[in-house]
């Protein structure tokens, strides 16, 4: 058999389909990321085979953590302001033009009101501090906050879904209390968040 | 391709002489390897959904006591009890203070714990069941549509309303918020239709610290 004749010279890898991969990968990855807002809590939610999606807007949130401190988020940056300076009104904190704005961006949170000018002006790293400070928005008898965070919600915006995100391990007693809220103030009908689960194995 | 040069040995004999390293210039052409690359990533951008959270319904009944709350009876009647260490009691019936407490029977959240009762139970009464799931069968392979599947099954529910199983979920306060959404999630799975989260009372209290000092 005739020998093949090896080409002697030895080629050198062309690295323009690499370039090429990184080009999509960065232009993929520039296009479906959206910003999302810092979320003040980690929140290990438990799962469910329910298959209802939450939408992302108009929605309102109630956020228990794993040490049962509650959270608040209610979607929609005018509806936010109007909900804020509502709040302000009622318990005699004011608040300056920057505030409320920084509030309309901002996502969930949970400082009581007294706490809330601090925390809207402080920077990211002291924004953390202040949470792990903090208990929560409070919600008991003597001075329910959150009872006022949710009608205000309510009234400003009717129609928004009404959702509660809890963890594994937040204990049953909070996640009552807030039930209880909710039917104090005539939601009925709200969502509880999960992860997916698949069905049971047949 | 792939030029490897192996030395010779002819029947055992020495290499001697001619001291030829063993050079392997292999040049791998990597262009089939972008090309798979390109191709897994067209492939998952084109199939990925990001894994959204999902939301349960829950639907509770208004504050103030209605005229006439409906009787329910207590032989269909199941209370189960949610407690810590996620251990679940059972019961049927009421806890009535003037007769003998009834025995909380010790279950878990596995298949074979709630889920094996509440089919059981479930089925015993119009095999509710058994019919559901067919019915759910049914709409997956596509001959029912979805607004089909729900008024069946609101017609079913409504025939057998007084004698269908009906469950009260008693969290207790030592519970914690994933069993209570296990226990729901169980509702949905063992398709029982009336049931409601309720709290537990003292009596229950009762039975659930007798029930576990054994």
């Amino acid at each position: 058999m005739p020998k093949i004749k090896m080409p002697k010279n030895s080629p050198s890898i062309d690295m323009t389909p690499m370039v090429d991969l990184a080009f999509l990968l960065v232009t993929f990855f520039m296009l479906i990321s959206q910003f999302r807002a810092e979320e003040a809590a980690i929140i290990d939610m438990p799962s469910s085979v329910s298959d209802l999606k939450i939408p992302d807007k108009d929605m309102m949130m109630i956020l228990v953590d794993k040490e049962d401190h509650v959270f608040y988020t209610i979607t929609g940056q005018e509806i936010r302001a109007t909900v804020l300076e509502a709040m302000s009104k009622k318990y005699g904190v004011k608040f300056d033009e920057e505030q409320i704005k920084e509030f309309s961006n901002m996502s969930s949170f949970g400082v009581p009101m007294k706490e809330m000018p601090a925390y809207l002006s402080a920077g990211s790293t002291e924004r953390k501090k202040i949470q792990e400070k903090s208990s929560g928005i409070p919600s008991d008898s003597v001075n329910c906050e959150l009872c006022d965070w949710v009608f205000y919600g309510r009234i400003n915006a009717p129609r928004f879904r009404v959702a509660i995100k809890g963890d594994q391990v937040s204990s049953y007693p909070t996640i009552r209390r807030v039930m209880d809220i909710l039917q104090d103030k005539k939601v009925n009908k709200f969502n509880l968040i999960t992860n997916m689960e698949s069905g049971p194995a047949e | 391709m792939a030029d490897v040069n192996t030395g010779d040995e002819g029947g055992g004999k020495k290499k001697h002489g001619k001291k030829r390293a063993k050079k392997t210039s292999t040049r791998i052409d990597m262009t089939p390897m972008v090309d798979l690359g390109f191709l897994l990533l067209t492939f998952f951008i084109l199939t990925t959904t990001f894994n959204k959270p999902q939301a349960m319904e829950i639907n509770m009944p208004d504050k103030e006591p209605t005229e006439n709350p409906t009787r329910v009876p207590a032989v269909h009647t199941l209370n189960i009890i949610l407690t810590d260490k996620n251990v679940v009691y059972w019961y049927f019936g009421i806890a009535d203070p003037s007769k003998a407490l009834p025995s909380l029977t010790k279950t878990n959240y596995s298949q074979n714990g709630i889920r094996k009762l509440l089919i059981a139970e479930n089925n015993e009464r119009h095999n509710m069941y058994n019919q559901i799931e067919l019915w759910k069968k049914e709409v997956s392979t596509g001959k029912l549509t979805n607004d089909e599947y729900r008024e069946k099954v609101k017609v079913y529910r409504k025939t057998n309303q007084m004698s269908s199983l009906i469950v009260l979920l008693k969290p207790d306060k030592d519970s914690n918020y994933k069993n209570v959404v296990d226990a729901l999630d169980e509702m949905a799975i063992c398709n029982v239709g009336s049931y409601a989260l309720l709290e537990t009372n003292d009596l229950e209290n009762q039975m659930v610290a007798n029930a576990n000092t054994f």
